[in-house]
């Protein structure tokens, strides 16, 4: 079908109110310190570093910067707590406090939504729907298997590993934290968790449950500061399981790091997801994958569905439906229950997703982006889509981490499938089609950790995640999950 | 039996190029529509377009000429006891009650909408149901809604719908038709594209969910699902077909979320009562107590809205 382009008309007339979500209800400290031992204390150099809403660039809260010595200090009285508590008590009882953390997390939901929007800048209706409540059912999965770890492991003994060191990103700051946390504590580990510099408040909130909770001092200890302090952390002599979560550079750095201590780890890292649309899938269905897969989340999402495969008898279409669907998203603020994509998360990231959309169009791509106006102040990005572009196009291979979908087309099954290897990403992976067995036969073929058919961006605790090849290391959630934080003996 | 001419504009669409739906994605899309926030201002102006957007529906076997007056009143007066309300966009009644509503609405500028064609099984002849639609314009009836037949569309029998829409189509001379999927016995929504596509290119001005004699009447996944064939029907040939869910919309909240839906799928030039409709019965009171809840802050007793 050939779709004229912009035919339908989504300006001016009836248009929402702005309905933003209150922020009454929450109270950010002026100043955080570290949660060390059970409670907050000063850094051991006195440095502080400001914390931003980047939909406003108005500062919300300062956040002690550890040092070599707060790390020590934190290591510590992780190590203390795994010798004295956690490492000695009954499996049923690690589990009524993780239970109990879940729970307090439900309860506090709109509390934990709001402060990760404003310090993130992700739309509330994605924290409030995403990753509070995904987060929650991290902790209640996890409660339910520290009793039973028996049975996740039959006829082995699964014994904890220590004292875990972990470094999360901004992109889902508590999701993240939840992921690390919950399976560690479960198995009887004690953590030392480093939260991003741009979104450490959601931690630091959640250190306030896990005293509400009762943990014993030392359980879990959040520390703040750069990537200097998350080094620290994961090179700790002492530490004995790292757990990563960030960029391929990163992640290689700490592999390097880590070859010949005996530590284990998992490292969770970049991506350029295929999202595969066969001319026989469900369409409107698929443009609105493809809108999820990509600017969910401004499209700062390790396993988004960055590039768009599409096979040649329905790419017009695709794409045409797809252009007017970006002119309904609603850019702005991410308070407002209305937004649809929410703040770019900092003067940096920005930075590099424009940087992209420069190389895209040198390189010869064909730019499109959806005619929302955005807010003056802040940091935003319009959705955007490359056509135009091949293989060898720097949009194509590397990760952008921004709201920017690089389409290209396909004409046979094996080309898309050849298209979709041909990187040295493997996190995720979409297929849209009408066919079962062109389903089975494919996410068999493709070389990802997830792969999703007929839609995209579905998380669920029971789920295990990581990726192939430059996505990582080791898996995150469901039983696999527990693996990497437990020893196995006879 | 021989089919009256089909009109020269109509042609047999390729039913092979009607894409696949997948119901999944129809229920999370529609968990979007239905998260949207809509509030003051907006509120207000979406309430008073779906009142504008309303076929205030009839038809029981027990209606009476005092009853369709009586609906016939409150079309035209809503809610006296707020003014600047716009009014209901028609009537609608059954064949027999045509020229009571036509004498009552006289000198208003609101439509009168009836069932034909065998309302609402369609289990009749084409001659029947050619009799009942023409029974119904010569009363005065401006819009006229048919119903598909199920039977033979189920059977597969493609050709035989699309005939006899198109029939119904030239016996409604002037008249808009508007022909009722009845959704709720189509049993999936890849079916209920594929008639939607039939209908439209019969000659249908507008397609509409439900007679609201079967559960389910009018679903937003429906809705929607028809909504995009709509939108790729004018896609391909430029021409807009209205949208009229019918059954099932009570409440003003619900018919909200229509109006978000219909605005994100095909646009502003879709959002007036020209082009989409909800047939109801219930649905205006619900607005009318929101509406007034708008402008005073307190709900009020439904004893306070007239139920006609």
């Amino acid at each position: 079908m050939a779709i004229p382009e912009n035919k339908l008309a989504f300006d001016g007339g009836w248009e929402y109110d702005p309905a933003p979500e209150s922020t009454d209800h929450i109270k950010i400290k002026k100043r955080y310190g570290l949660f060390i031992d059970g409670e907050f204390v000063k850094p051991a150099q006195g440095r502080y570093f400001d914390t931003i809403n980047p939909a406003t660039e108005e500062k919300l809260s300062r956040v002690a910067d550890a040092s070599q010595a707060d790390v020590d200090r934190a290591v510590a009285a992780a190590r203390k707590a795994y010798r004295t508590s956690w490492g000695r008590m009954k499996a049923a009882e690690r589990g009524k406090y993780i239970f109990r953390i879940a729970r307090i997390m439900q309860e506090r939901a709109r509390e934990f939504s709001v402060i990760e929007s404003l310090d993130g800048g992700k739309p509330i209706r994605e924290s409030r729907d995403v990753d509070v409540p995904l987060a929650a059912a991290h902790f209640f999965y996890y409660a339910g298997w520290a009793d039973k770890l028996d049975y996740a492991f039959p006829g082995r003994t699964a014994r904890p590993l220590g004292v875990a060191g972990q470094v999360i990103p901004w992109n889902f700051p508590l999701l993240m934290l939840a992921w690390k946390i919950a399976p560690a504590l479960a198995c009887g580990n004690t953590v030392v968790l480093k939260p991003a510099e741009t979104t450490p408040l959601t931690a630091l909130k959640l250190a306030e449950v896990i005293a509400d909770a009762g943990l014993p001092p030392g359980v879990v200890n959040i520390i703040t500061g750069a990537g200097a302090t998350g080094a620290a952390l994961l090179q700790h002599p002492d530490v004995d399981k790292v757990a990563f979560t960030g960029s391929t550079v990163v992640g290689r750095s700490i592999q390097k790091a880590l070859a010949g201590t005996g530590k284990r780890y998992t490292l969770e890292l970049g991506g350029k997801a295929a999202n595969i649309v066969f001319a026989d899938a469900a369409i409107d269905q698929a443009v609105e994958g493809i809108v999820n897969g990509i600017f969910f989340n401004q499209g700062h999402v390790c396993c988004a569905g960055s590039r768009l495969l599409v096979q040649e008898s329905v790419a017009d279409e695709v794409i045409a439906k797809l252009k007017d669907r970006m002119e309904t998203l609603i850019v702005g603020d991410p308070l407002d229950k209305n937004t649809d994509i929410g703040a770019i998360n900092s003067p940096m990231q920005l930075e590099k997703i424009e940087s992209y959309l420069k190389i895209g169009q040198e390189e010869g791509g064909e730019m499109h982006q959806s005619s929302c106006r955005v807010p003056k102040r802040g940091y935003w990005c319009r959705p955007t889509i490359f056509t135009g572009v091949s293989q060898s196009s720097r949009v194509v291979q590397e990760e952008i981490f921004g709201p920017v979908l690089a389409i290209q087309t396909f004409r046979s099954y094996d080309e898309a499938l050849s298209k979709a290897n041909n990187s040295p990403y493997g996190l995720s992976g979409g297929i849209w089609t009408d066919k079962g067995a062109k389903i089975f036969h494919m996410t068999q073929q493709i070389r990802a950790g997830v792969v999703w058919a007929n839609t995209f961006n579905k998380f669920d605790p029971t789920s295990p995640f990581g990726g192939y090849k430059e996505s990582g290391v080791g898996r995150e959630g469901g039983l696999h999950g527990l693996d990497a934080y437990v020893k196995l003996g006879a | 039996m021989a089919l009256a001419a089909v009109k020269s504009s109509t042609r047999f669409p390729d039913l092979s190029t009607v894409p696949a739906v997948d119901e999944v994605g129809v229920n999370e899309r529609v968990a979007r529509f239905q998260s949207r926030s809509i509030k003051k201002a907006s509120k207000v102006e979406a309430l008073k377009l779906v009142l504008s957007m309303i076929d205030l529906t009839t038809l029981e076997g027990q209606d009476t000429p005092g009853k369709v007056r009586q609906l016939c009143q409150k079309a035209i007066h809503l809610h006296a006891a707020m003014p600047g309300l716009p009014h209901v966009a028609a009537v609608c009644v059954y064949p027999t009650m045509v020229a009571v509503a036509k004498k009552a609405l006289a000198g208003h500028d609101i439509n009168i909408a009836s069932v034909a064609t065998a309302f609402p099984s369609g289990m009749s002849s084409l001659s029947v149901k050619l009799e009942d639609t023409r029974m119904a314009v010569d009363a005065g009836a401006s819009e006229i809604d048919m119903v598909m037949s199920r039977g033979a569309f189920l059977a597969g029998d493609y050709h035989y719908v699309f005939d006899e829409i198109a029939a119904i189509k030239e016996a409604c001379g002037a008249a808009h038709l508007k022909v009722i999927l009845e959704t709720g016995e189509l049993g999936t929504l890849d079916r209920v594209r594929k008639a939607s596509v039939l209908a439209m290119h019969a000659g249908a001005n507008f397609i509409k969910t439900s007679t609201g004699k079967i559960q389910p009447a009018a679903t937003m996944q429906v809705t929607l699902v028809m909504l995009q064939a709509i939108r790729d029907f004018y896609y391909e040939t430029d021409r807009m077909i209205g949208m009229k869910p019918a059954g099932g919309i009570s409440t003003a909240k619900l018919g909200v979320h229509y109006l978000v839906m219909l605005r994100e799928t095909l646009g502003n030039a879709w959002m007036t009562p020209e082009w989409f409709r909800f047939g109801a019965s219930s649905l205006a009171n619900d607005v009318l107590m929101q509406l007034v809840k708008q402008s005073t802050g307190i709900y009020q007793s439904a004893d306070y809205f007239s139920k006609d």
